[in-house]
């Protein structure tokens, strides 16, 4: 803190105007972004043959049946309001390009970060007098998907900074902190070892560009916060519950890790 | 609720092989398994896919409990005339989704 300090006075006595100091910050950033970008790999890359066939094909990958899902709910009217999200959000292709890239994303009337599974929830119940749907739903599931596929190809780029800073460094914590019975961190995987073999299994970067994703594994498509659960299991950890403060600090940490990359949701894993 | 999605080519020459792909939602319980209590869960899958072109029956498979979830299928067929090409998957509870698409021969 102090070495930033000094080097802010510098560069301000050198230059002398406050203009051209931030320009001069602006430009470091931008390079780091940059370059961190180039060498970051989407789960695909690390994905077998096959499965990255299943995906490539918009006809055989399964997670467009949760994709179809959410397109009938948009114009769906439901609850005392009596309306749908197409009356206020028209057409999803246009209007929810940018959610899938942004998300999660400081709000002001909570105080905190939201997701776009929350988003969705609150649109419920303040704009359409509806129930919320229940995390793991096929509704929301279907919804989310929904949604986060309009923005496929567009790289990642959440915002990290102002009001979302402390919740970005308590996801960073959450990231490197060691726990559970195996005593390790997210990181000891998806940073240290990725690419390397756990069992059979061949460790991704952790990248959550394709959520939600079809597994596999699960034989449906679930949510980030699914995946986080399952992570904090296997080391034997208390898992947070979905929704959770925790998790959604951790989704914008992980998702800033992937910035640059493109959306792919509904992408498959194994 | 849309828990099939059918895609056939929108045109065809006459005398051309089509490939027609399918993918339907369902969770495909084999019957093997057993759930938390400790009973097995009963098996629950699609036992019958058959495809009607234009109402006469093109195609049509019996399937095992092997079958993945949400299973994907595909097949070829010949076109012959412009009309309608119907799925039907039947399950173990006799429940029966139908999806058609629409095909112009020329």
């Amino acid at each position: 803190m102090k070495m930033r300090q000094l080097l802010l006075a510098l560069t301000f006595a050198t230059t002398g105007t406050l203009a051209v100091t931030g320009l001069g910050l602006g430009l470091v950033i931008g390079q780091t972004t940059a370059a961190k970008a180039e060498g970051i790999r989407s789960g695909y890359s690390y994905a077998t043959k096959e499965t990255q066939g299943l995906q490539d094909d918009d006809m055989s990958n399964p997670g467009y049946l949760w994709v179809d899902t959410g397109e009938d709910l948009w114009s769906k009217a439901e609850g005392d309001a009596g309306k749908s999200c197409n009356d206020c959000h028209g057409d999803a292709a246009e209007s929810m390009k940018k959610a899938g890239v942004s998300y999660p994303k400081y709000k002001d009337d909570i105080g905190k970060l939201q997701n776009i599974e929350q988003r969705i929830n609150q649109c419920r119940t303040d704009n359409m007098k509806a129930k919320a749907w229940k995390w793991e739903s096929s509704q929301l599931l279907g919804m989310t998907t929904y949604v986060r596929n309009q923005s496929r190809g567009l790289p990642v780029s959440v915002a990290v900074d102002g009001p979302a800073a402390p919740f970005f460094a308590k996801g960073e914590a959450f990231f490197n902190q060691r726990r559970g019975l195996l005593d390790m961190a997210c990181k000891h995987c998806h940073e240290d070892n990725a690419g390397n073999k756990i069992r059979a299994n061949v460790l991704s970067e952790g990248q959550i560009n394709g959520f939600p994703v079809y597994r596999l594994k699960w034989g449906k498509v679930g949510s980030t916060h699914r995946r986080f659960r399952g992570c904090n299991k296997q080391v034997r950890a208390k898992p947070f519950k979905n929704g959770s403060d925790e998790y959604v600090n951790l989704e914008l940490y992980v998702a800033w890790r992937g910035r640059g990359l493109g959306v792919e949701t509904p992408a498959v894993r194994n | 609720m849309a828990s099939a999605r059918l895609k056939v080519p929108k045109k065809a020459k006459k005398g051309d092989i089509i490939t027609v792909k399918s993918l339907i939602k369902h969770k495909m319980e084999t019957g093997q398994r057993k759930g938390k209590d400790g009973k097995p869960i009963p098996r629950m899958i699609i036992k019958k896919v058959s495809a009607t072109y234009n109402g006469v029956e093109v195609f049509s498979a019996d399937w095992a409990p092997a079958v993945s979830a949400n299973p994907f299928l595909s097949f070829k067929v010949r076109a012959t005339e412009s009309g309608t090409i119907e799925l039907k998957w039947t399950d173990d509870n006799g429940k029966v989704v139908s999806q058609s698409a629409k095909i112009t021969v020329q």
